[in-house]
């Protein structure tokens, strides 16, 4: 049996070893995908609900996933509480899991989320014995709000979904970091390893990832370097950094200067 | 009746009148893993499946795990 992970994340009373949490979507093939996913060292991935295509259905993701994978089903693609509410009650009955990425999109082309709606599912679904992961704009508002709904942990978006901009506005995400009373996992817009450790430098108990490592040129080398990244942000968080400042501070002796 | 998202008003093929009826019609085969169904936003568990009796109004989801972010 393995020793219980150093600095684990707990969510929802599970631990995970791992903090970088992946998505499945936008490989360029299944093998690369299942390849990378080994290589990122994730112990979550996350997964859609789609309407079964009624001509049969072929070999899919979740065949290759449902074993050697936790999985976080998403309500990606619902407008409305009563969209996604159904959604994550047929997720859970699919795949046997109480746990869900709630994602209620309030405008189709930022993607961006629809808190009033977010609130009111994420009460619906905890009230009904789901563990919410809402995945949320960076107001930290809407986070504290989301937090006393009753999510299981909080997951602003750094910039919009594929975008790969980063961190629009890290004095909001580590402001989230502060007040939040549940993990914060930064979810959407990581573009590289840089914009994964500064979320972990920021405070972020996990990163939530996938067109960065997807549609990378080379996703398995980039899935090697966001793990590494998540690692040395969560260390450099921990370790406490020296503050900024505005003048230099020399950090060799100022005694014995040669020709001084 | 909508199934999966699709408006079915009997013809050219008939309605089915259970949900037994209409996975054996699309040849979904109702032991197959990852599957869940929804009439009228109401989670039918597995067991029901054969048996459920479906009315002309139903609105019926059928779903599966998809690649996802």
């Amino acid at each position: 049996m393995a020793a219980a992970p150093a600095d684990p994340l707990v969510i929802a009373g599970h631990s995970f070893a791992s903090r970088l949490f992946m998505g499945s979507a936008g490989y360029p093939n299944q093998q690369i995908m299942l390849e990378a996913l080994a290589a990122s060292g994730t112990g979550l991935v996350t997964m859609s609900i789609r309407r079964v295509s009624l001509d049969g259905y072929g070999e899919s993701t979740i065949d290759l996933l449902g074993g050697r994978y936790r999985l976080l089903p998403n309500t990606a693609g619902c407008a409305t509480a009563r969209d996604a509410v159904l959604t994550a009650r047929l997720a859970r009955e699919a795949l046997g899991t109480d746990w869900v990425k709630l994602e209620i999109i309030g405008d189709r082309e930022t993607l961006h989320p629809d808190v009033g709606q977010l609130l009111a599912a994420t009460e619906t679904l905890a009230a009904d014995g789901f563990v919410v992961l809402p995945y949320c704009n960076d107001d930290p508002v809407a986070c504290r709000k989301l937090a006393m709904s009753g999510a299981a942990a909080i997951m602003p978006l750094g910039s919009p979904i594929g975008s790969g901009m980063g961190l629009c506005n890290p004095y909001n995400i580590a402001l989230i970091c502060r007040q939040s009373p549940v993990p914060v996992i930064l979810d959407a817009g990581i573009g590289t390893a840089s914009d994964a450790a500064l979320a972990m430098e920021l405070g972020c108990a996990g990163v939530l990832l996938n067109s960065a490592v997807a549609k990378a040129e080379d996703p398995l080398r980039m899935a090697r370097a966001m793990r590494a990244a998540v690692a040395a942000g969560r260390d450099a968080f921990l370790a406490g950094r020296i503050p900024r400042r505005g003048y230099a501070q020399p950090s060799s002796p100022q005694l014995g200067i040669v020709g001084a | 009746m909508r199934i999966n998202g699709q408006i079915e008003d009997g013809a050219p093929r008939p309605l089915p009148r259970t949900l037994g009826e209409l996975l054996a019609a699309r040849g979904i085969d109702p032991a197959a893993r990852y599957l869940a169904v929804a009439v009228n936003g109401a989670i039918v568990p597995r067991g029901e499946w054969p048996s459920l009796a479906l009315a002309d109004a139903d609105d019926v989801e059928i779903v599966r795990p998809r690649e996802g972010g």
